[in-house]
């Protein structure tokens, strides 16, 4: 691609944007939130017109104007939102669009489960073709992507942030795949903005940021530091400085806690641990173990069947989620814009949130005191650098990054004991997470009891000062992060014994 | 602002409620254009149904506009017919604002009418500062209790409050029906009760229109429940619900409590109007006295943008198109019925998008799983 660019509304998204990717390789297309990314691909994949530069493949000029041309020329995508049909088959879903035919007008099933059965063989990516999609994990229905564009032709492959939605395990299977697909002689463009992926998988990395190429460079030729500067343009911590603790006493207690899930069957069970002021207790485990039940019950948002939560030695099991954020629980939650915000609310709204009815913020609990909200807000904003045109911004207007800032300058305001923060870098770029990582390290300094649950594990890595592995909706293991390492704490996740 | 003195710091205030008034109504200038776009494409296709079934179109708007705002007697039959839908158009826009589609407002005004009526008739003595504000709380506390039958439901056992709303308004109907018919009947053939005490009256402010001053509770109860939605914790918590139940549980706000409270004042603003038609214009209750003003205010708080000056505006619009409606078949003797399909239009037009709009959005979400 060269000199490409792009502007929306005269915001330049991509300037003259040179890339070269050549025939069988995975070439990682790095850069944070924002930095011309996707807009470059989705020119290469015909859904945008770029309004300068051009595209060349094989020394070829061509002119991709719609998906369609994209395909004809063996350029296939896997966009972050699926595009499959959930109530068919995996099968259909792969040669949608190319079925083959019986007389003209029938679907040929054999046919068709015969050749997509040689197509995962070749490419080693195994799916139950005849499982309906939407019962599917996400996981595999990713998988089936990849196998629809490869079905119909694809050469060139462009994986959208493949793993965002997956999890760790889920993220390894996609690495063989492509490491398989690389095999075959297939070329890879590998978008994200985790650096420890693309130094993973690819064998070389442009980088871009704010609609610019930074550079190429080889993945072994380089590391996780100078490609965080490349893409941040400054130097990023991955590593924080804690303050040793003295005194440290103990501010959460849970004890042999039992709860229901959703769908009525225990998601807890005899859970107990503590946290100490001062510390980071970081929960490692694979979603779906129990840590959004976990969460709610510590919020009051679930109902406790058994046991007891204690905060600073009173039970607090039975008081009401509006009693316990006046005792000091803070909550960051995992979905920021299901529990954490409310999006049509302003800044200041949404900063407002669980201070709204008491002093400075309400007189007599009734009216609210607005010069004293507006000050608030003000204020939250300038301290914890939110970017918003005004605090009477709705929360919908913000980025991600900026939406977080408002959960954590609401919630770390209230001069919290506990906090307990889920998933709280999910969906970030590298700048935000390094600012939350470093928010919450800054509130253990100060003594604050920090409940960490991630699925990350180089968050659980980065910030904890005590790991506790949670599976299937036990605390199994509680490790000192200086006498584990990774393959122990994936067993643990993964229900295995440790010795 | 530390070194003003008292009567500045008093001004400033004032000037600042006036500032902040402006920029309402100039904020709210470009979300009208489509309704008022809306209103205009509703009257031309109204003007095309009088032309097929064979009156000038020209002639029967002009009846209207003069019937509706002509004289003052227009204006005032225009605004008597307004008032009932202001407060009605309230009430369902306070708990439409908590996510809730209270459509029982019709229940919920004649209960409050009921309610205000005997409280009328039962006491005779009483100076009428103290009767009228009597009179005007038993109708808000029989809306009230209306609303809080269905709220209850809503909040503890997750009964849908449109069906309820609706099932209980037939309950009112039939229940105000079965009182004025038996144990309350005055004397004679009509259904209704005897005339409430003269202490009870609202005065009439514009003979001989029956425009009372009820009217001018409707248009403070517009401002009331804008400060109460902006300005109070307990509109900040309604609203919140009504965006983000999960959000406002985490926030540490009930979402029982919120419903059981927007659902109940939501009641009491449709059982005010009720006792205001009552103690201002029947002056009893009279069996059948509301051709429907339930209904309109769903479709004027829709017409109205969700907004209480929007529906200050809007139920103007609904009052003149019944008042102008009577002067249009008096005079030219078009059936009633075309200003039933004059409101249709108006509603299909304006209204019937922003549901569907709303309804879309809300059918994302399915929150209430307690």
């Amino acid at each position: 691609m060269r000199s490409i660019t792009k502007a929306f509304a005269g915001v330049v998204a991509d300037d003259k944007i040179d890339l070269i990717v050549e025939k069988g390789e995975v070439h990682g297309l790095l850069g944070e939130n924002g930095a011309g990314k996707t807009v470059l691909m989705n020119i290469l994949y015909g859904l945008y017109k770029p309004d300068d530069g051009k595209i060349l493949i094989d020394d070829k000029e061509v002119e991709i104007d719609s998906p369609r041309k994209a395909l004809e020329l063996g350029i296939g995508m896997v966009h972050q939102h699926f595009m499959v049909v959930p109530s068919l088959t995996v099968v259909e879903n792969i040669v949608l669009g190319r079925e083959p035919k019986k007389n003209r007008i029938l679907l040929d099933t054999n046919k068709a489960l015969k050749d997509v059965k040689d197509f995962c063989d070749r490419y080693k990516l195994e799916v139950d073709l005849k499982a309906p999609m939407h019962l599917l994990p996400v996981g595999v229905q990713q998988r089936v992507e990849i196998l629809k564009a490869l079905y119909r032709g694809a050469n060139i492959l462009i994986l959208d942030e493949p793993t965002s939605v997956l999890t760790p395990q889920e993220a390894q299977e996609l690495f063989k795949a492509v490491q398989a697909l690389k095999q075959q002689g297939k070329t890879v463009i590998f978008i994200s903005h985790k650096l420890r992926e693309v130094l993973a998988i690819c064998d070389r990395i442009t980088v871009l940021r704010r609609g610019k190429v930074v550079g190429t460079v080889r993945a072994n030729e380089t590391n996780m530091d100078e490609l965080a500067v490349m893409m941040v343009g400054r130097e990023v911590r991955f590593r924080f400085d804690k303050e040793q603790q003295s005194n440290q006493k103990v501010v959460l207690r849970v004890e042999n806690v039992e709860t229901m899930g959703d769908r009525g069957l225990p998601a807890l069970k005899n859970i107990g641990f503590d946290v100490r002021s001062g510390e980071i207790l970081g929960i490692a485990g694979v979603e779906g173990n129990g840590q959004t039940e976990l969460v709610e019950a510590l919020a009051g948002l679930r109902k406790v069947t058994a046991g007891r939560i204690l905060l600073s030695d009173i039970d607090i099991t039975k008081i009401s989620p509006r009693k316990r954020i006046q005792m000091g629980v803070s909550i960051v939650p995992e979905d920021r814009q299901k529990r954490g915000l409310i999006l049509d609310f302003s800044v200041m709204e949404n900063l407002m949130l669980g201070s709204h009815d008491s002093p400075p913020l309400a007189k007599s609990s009734v009216i609210i005191n607005m010069e004293e909200a507006s000050s608030y807000a003000r204020r939250l904003i300038e301290e914890f650098s939110i970017k918003t045109p005004d605090k009477d911004t709705l929360a919908e207007h913000l980025s991600g990054g900026t939406q977080q800032r408002v959960v954590l300058a609401r919630e770390f305001s209230r001069n919290p004991k506990l906090i307990t923060a889920s998933q709280p870098t999910r969906g970030l770029d590298v700048g935000a997470t390094e600012y939350v990582r470093g928010k919450l390290v800054e509130m253990r300094n100060h003594g604050c009891a920090v409940l960490l649950i991630s699925a990350d594990l180089d968050e659980i890595w980065a910030l904890s000062d005590r790991i506790a592995v949670i599976y299937e909706g036990r605390i199994v293991a509680v490790k000192d992060p200086e006498k584990t390492n990774e393959s122990e704490l994936g067993l643990l996740m993964a229900g295995g014994e440790s010795d | 602002m530390a070194n003003l003195t008292e009567p500045e710091r008093k001004t400033s205030l004032v000037r600042r409620l006036l500032r902040g008034f402006l920029g309402e109504l100039k904020a709210s200038v470009p979300k009208i254009v489509p309704q008022i776009i809306a209103i205009l494409l509703a009257f031309a296709v109204g003007a095309i149904t009088l032309w097929l079934t064979g009156y000038s179109p020209l002639e029967v708007y002009g009846a209207m506009l003069t019937g509706a705002f002509g004289d003052a007697f227009g204006i005032g039959q225009t605004l008597t017919q307004a008032t009932p839908i202001i407060f009605t158009a309230l009430a369902f826009l306070f708990a439409n604002k908590c996510g809730l589609f209270n459509i029982g407002a019709e229940g919920q005004l004649l209960i409050g009418a009921f309610t205000a009526a005997l409280v009328g008739i039962s006491f005779s003595g009483l100076p009428f500062f103290i009767h009228i504000p009597l009179a005007l709380a038993a109708g808000a506390l029989g809306g009230a209790a209306w609303g809080f039958i269905p709220a209850v439901l809503k909040a503890q056992r997750g009964a849908h409050e449109v069906i309820t709303t609706m099932m209980l308004s037939y309950v009112a109907l039939y229940l105000t029906s079965y009182l004025v018919n038996y144990p309350f009947k005055a004397p004679g053939w009509v259904a209704q009760t005897v005339s409430i005490a003269p202490s009870a009256e609202l005065p009439r402010i514009l003979q001989p229109t029956q425009l009372s001053a009820s009217i001018f509770i409707a248009v403070s109860l517009a401002f009331l429940t804008q400060y109460t939605l902006c300005r109070t914790t307990i509109g900040y918590e309604v609203r919140a619900i009504g965006f983000n139940p999960s959000a406002a549980e985490s926030g540490g706000i009930s979402i029982k409590k919120g419903i059981i409270l927007a659902l109940t004042i939501s009641g009491a603003i449709a059982g005010l109007g009720g006792a205001g038609e009552v103690l201002g214009v029947q002056r009893r209750f009279v069996e059948g006295f509301s051709p429907g003003y339930g209904w309109d205010g769903l479709a004027v708080a829709l017409v109205g943008g969700l907004n209480p000056f929007g529906i200050l505006l809007a139920s103007v619009l609904f009052g003149a198109l019944r008042s102008g409606g009577m002067t249009m078949n008096r005079v030219m003797h078009v059936p009633l019925d075309i200003v039933s399909i004059l409101q249709a239009l108006v509603i299909l037009f304006v209204a019937a998008p922003m549901l569907i709009r709303y309804l879309l959005k809300r059918g994302g979400i399915k929150w209430w799983n307690s």
